[in-house]
């Protein structure tokens, strides 16, 4: 087991360092010269010089790439030159916002996902499981940005449940978190088909119903225990699924998380910032992977050995 | 094949998904018998005597834009941006992603795992971000939009065509080719490759689904395909602000990216239970 999670954090310290050398290449994208826009139109060539050297803009590249992992071990972000702040305040500031959004949503995701997902497992093939399937599809195709337009004009524009946007209250929260919830849902519900599928076909829940227990003690009880770790693993995959569906949906209901920080950026190309999200998403994508990997090895030591 | 046919036949989501998609795809071609309109043209009586986008009428039949312009003309030629980029965009990455899931999946050793290593890297990489940033440092156009989508779209298939090489690498047949002397583009072509259509057709198809939400995301953001040309996310974004008050603005051009999402989606996995029975209501 120590060795598997050793390699296993071996492995996601090397996929974080490969994407800095993407998030590092991004720089070198952008058509401006971010030293001209510091500096501003009227600046002398020799300030232009100066700011270019305290910035260490005119070493080589690999000396570049080098001090930009120095910082980033240290904390340090960088600096937007278009907010004129520290990136690591800024994100900072923004994470918890962004935080709380994710967990409610997962808390959707788990409210809609598993039990459409359970239920399909237990009626595999039959016409129930296969219009929740089709739900779930639904889920699945539809954009975001639209669930969440419509949600606001329904519940917040025409029934006044719910605020128009803006963050706080929980009642501010709870659209946002549906629209993101919903749409992995969509997914989750497949995944945790397949998995309790994959036990309901095991020797034991033959041997419980032969025991004749009723079949929802047999499904919830003997199947569920066996198939709730890697179910709730699951959710450490999805977070792929969610940093890219923070960006739209806090731009739809203007919740000031690092997706909102991240759009605002993108717009006025802030490279800084949009590596700084970029490598803080892919930090939360890795790190949701990792854990459901060890969750799944703690069910199934076979994982260990693959 | 025949029997792969008769079992998708058999599969009614599917072939509602399938009949979507040639209606889209027909409305796309025959787009200027289709509508009465211009996609371009801002009619006078396109908007109320305030200057506010007019709900669905006879005249126009789902409602006008902001500008005045019939939505369902400017949602009947936006019906092409989106096939364009789903099909080129989606052909693109699933070449990527063959390409090097079958080479690392057949060479294996060094090859094999710097190409996986990278597959997983950008797995991990949040692609709608790399998406939007590439597609707003490099001034979005159809063909730029196609081309951001595919580079961060092929992960899927190379994990897939990975997994599925290796298996079939290491079958007999396979081992006979090589005795022969055959070289390895070689047993890759003629060997491998024609057992792996079928994963290419599945993937390909879900991948379309995949892409027309991505396309249609990056143009709600505003940086997919520029106004004026039309595209279901792009018209979305014109007017949100408008929503409110002309929510038709909104639900029809979502109602489509939707549907046509959902059709790929339905015929893809129509096509994945058609073509391997033993998977059939696994995924």
């Amino acid at each position: 087991m120590l060795r598997f999670l050793a390699g296993r954090l071996v492995q996601s310290a090397l996929i974080l360092l490969g994407i800095t050398v993407i998030t590092f290449g991004l720089t070198f994208l952008i058509p401006a010269d971010p030293v001209r826009m510091i500096a501003g139109r009227s600046a002398t060539p020799e300030t232009v010089e100066s700011i270019r050297h305290q910035l260490g803009l005119d070493q080589p590249v690999p000396v570049q790439y080098l001090r930009y992992l120095g910082n980033l071990v240290q904390g340090d972000l960088g600096r937007s030159y278009v907010q004129k702040a520290e990136v690591t305040e800024l994100i900072a500031s923004r994470l918890p916002a962004t935080l709380q959004l994710l967990a409610a949503a997962i808390f959707f995701q788990l409210l809609l996902g598993l039990p459409a997902g359970i239920y399909s497992a237990t009626r595999r093939n039959r016409t129930s499981d296969k219009v929740v399937m089709i739900l779930s599809f639904i889920g699945v195709s539809a954009p975001q940005f639209v669930v969440g337009l419509l949600l606001l004009y329904v519940f917040a524009h025409k029934l006044n449940l719910f605020p128009l946007g803006g963050y706080g209250t929980l009642s501010h929260v709870v659209l946002p978190a549906v629209t993101l919830g919903v749409t992995v849902a969509g997914w989750y519900s497949r995944m945790s088909r397949s998995s309790m599928i994959e036990v309901l076909r095991q020797d034991y829940i033959r041997t419980a119903r032969a025991k004749g227990l009723s079949e929802w003690r047999v499904v919830l009880v003997h199947g569920l225990r066996n198939a709730i770790l890697p179910i709730i693993a699951m959710i450490g995959i999805d977070i792929g699924l969610y940093m890219q569906g923070i960006v739209v949906v806090e731009a739809v209901f203007g919740w000031p998380g690092i997706g909102q920080l991240a759009w605002q950026a993108i717009q006025r190309i802030d490279i800084p910032i949009i590596m700084a999200v970029t490598l803080v998403a892919a930090t939360g994508i890795v790190i949701g992977n990792l854990l459901a990997d060890i969750a799944t090895s703690l069910v199934d030591p076979r994982v260990r050995h693959r | 094949m025949g029997e792969a046919w008769n079992r998708f036949r058999m599969d009614k989501a599917a072939l509602f998904g399938a009949t979507i998609i040639v209606i889209v795809v027909t409305a796309a071609l025959l787009a200027p018998w289709v509508t009465p309109h211009d996609p371009y043209e801002q009619f006078f009586d396109g908007l109320t005597m305030e200057g506010a986008p007019l709900p669905p009428s006879e005249r126009f039949w789902l409602g006008t834009d902001l500008l005045g312009r019939d939505v369902f003309t400017r949602l009947v030629y936006g019906a092409r941006t989106s096939l364009i980029i789903g099909v080129v965009a989606n052909a693109v990455a699933v070449l990527i992603g063959t390409v090097l899931g079958t080479i690392a999946g057949y060479a294996g050793g060094w090859t094999g795992t710097v190409i996986m290593r990278f597959t997983d890297l950008m797995m991990a990489f949040p692609a709608l971000l790399l998406a939007i940033a590439l597609a707003a440092i490099l001034k979005p156009s159809l063909w730029i939009v196609a081309m951001v989508i595919a580079l961060v779209n092929w992960v899927q298939t190379s994990r897939v065509m990975y997994t599925q090489t290796r298996t079939l690498a290491e079958l007999e047949f396979i081992e006979a080719a090589r005795a022969l002397g055959a070289a390895w583009p070689r047993i890759l072509l003629v060997h491998i490759l024609p057992h792996l259509m079928p994963h290419i057709l599945v993937w390909g198809t879900l991948g379309i689904s995949v892409t027309v939400l991505l396309e249609a995301t990056l143009s709600f953001l505003g940086v997919g395909v520029q106004p004026p040309t039309p595209s279901w996310g792009g018209i979305i974004f014109e007017s949100q602000s408008y929503f409110l008050t002309a929510p038709w603005l909104v639900v029809f051009p979502g109602v489509s990216i939707l549907l046509l999402a959902l059709s790929f989606n339905l015929v893809g996995d129509g096509l994945r239970d058609a073509l391997d029975p033993t998977q059939r209501g696994r995924a």
